[in-house]
């Protein structure tokens, strides 16, 4: 049996759900930031596996998937260093300490 | 017999997979980030088995490269590799609840009829999307720009002393 677009997007879905769980389970700021990065890739594997069974010709996914990549950067970038001024400021990065606006 | 193409889908499938698992579940947080850095190369390998080799390239550059450093850089700069990579206390309920999302998601994926086109695909991918993205998708690529440059400039920002 060959690969069919199925096998990709239960993949696809497989690795979301491994993320999702990461970022939900996780107490430590970079682990969730790892984390969601293993569900973009999870979308992205999804976008690029659509365009090519359903629009191979069109690479729409494509186009879309590379955006994602570059929201991902951004997304990197700031979020680390957001953490590494939290730690700066309170010496942690355990979301559970975070509790600044905590009445 | 299966063919290569079968044989280097299930290897990548099965090396993303299991690196994913890893990052989520080791205790030493270093050791989850290695783990990420195969994740994304394994992901890398799935976008050659569907034949989009610019993205391959640009997962490997962007990915493996600049984000996993990115990542190592901000586990080192925090010093809390030692306290490993504890769980929260919603963890149980979170694990059952993704558990099923993933076989909803997959049981809903199987069952519909998808519009499978018999079209070929490109033999290489970099002249299509760089027609794409400054031809159709010129506005979301100048906006692209827009927002690299804020990000860039706010992680220099928070960055500081």
């Amino acid at each position: 049996m060959s690969v069919q677009l199925e096998h990709y997007l239960v993949l696809g879905a497989i690795l979301f759900a491994i993320g999702f769980y990461g970022a939900l389970s996780r107490r430590n700021a970079v682990a969730i930031l790892m984390s969601i990065e293993i569900m973009f890739n999870a979308v992205n594997v999804t976008f690029v596996a659509l365009s090519r069974y359903v629009t191979p010709t069109l690479l729409t996914g494509q186009v879309f998937a590379i955006f994602v990549i570059t929201v991902a950067a951004g997304e990197a970038a700031l979020g680390l260093a957001i953490i590494i001024g939290i730690y700066r400021s309170r010496a942690t990065v355990h979301v559970d300490e975070m509790d600044l606006l905590k009445g | 017999m299966p063919d290569g193409l079968t044989i280097a889908f299930w290897v990548m499938a099965a090396i993303t997979v299991i690196a994913a698992v890893g990052v989520v579940s080791v205790r030493n947080l270093f050791h989850a980030a290695l783990f990420l850095v195969l994740s994304f190369a394994g992901v890398a390998g799935l976008f050659v088995t569907l034949e989009a080799d610019f993205l391959a390239a640009v997962q490997v550059l962007i990915y493996a490269g600049a984000i996993a450093i990115l990542t190592i850089f901000a586990i080192m700069l925090t010093r809390e590799a030692s306290q490993g990579n504890p769980a929260n206390r919603i963890a149980g309920p979170v694990l059952l609840l993704a558990v099923l999302f993933a076989v909803g998601i997959a049981f809903i994926l199987l069952s519909a009829q998808w519009p499978l086109s018999k079209e070929l695909p490109l033999p290489e991918t970099t002249t299509a999307i760089a027609d794409a993205l400054i031809n159709r998708y010129v506005l979301a690529f100048e906006v692209a720009g827009v927002l690299l440059l804020v990000a860039m400039m706010g992680a220099f920002v928070m960055g500081k002393e």
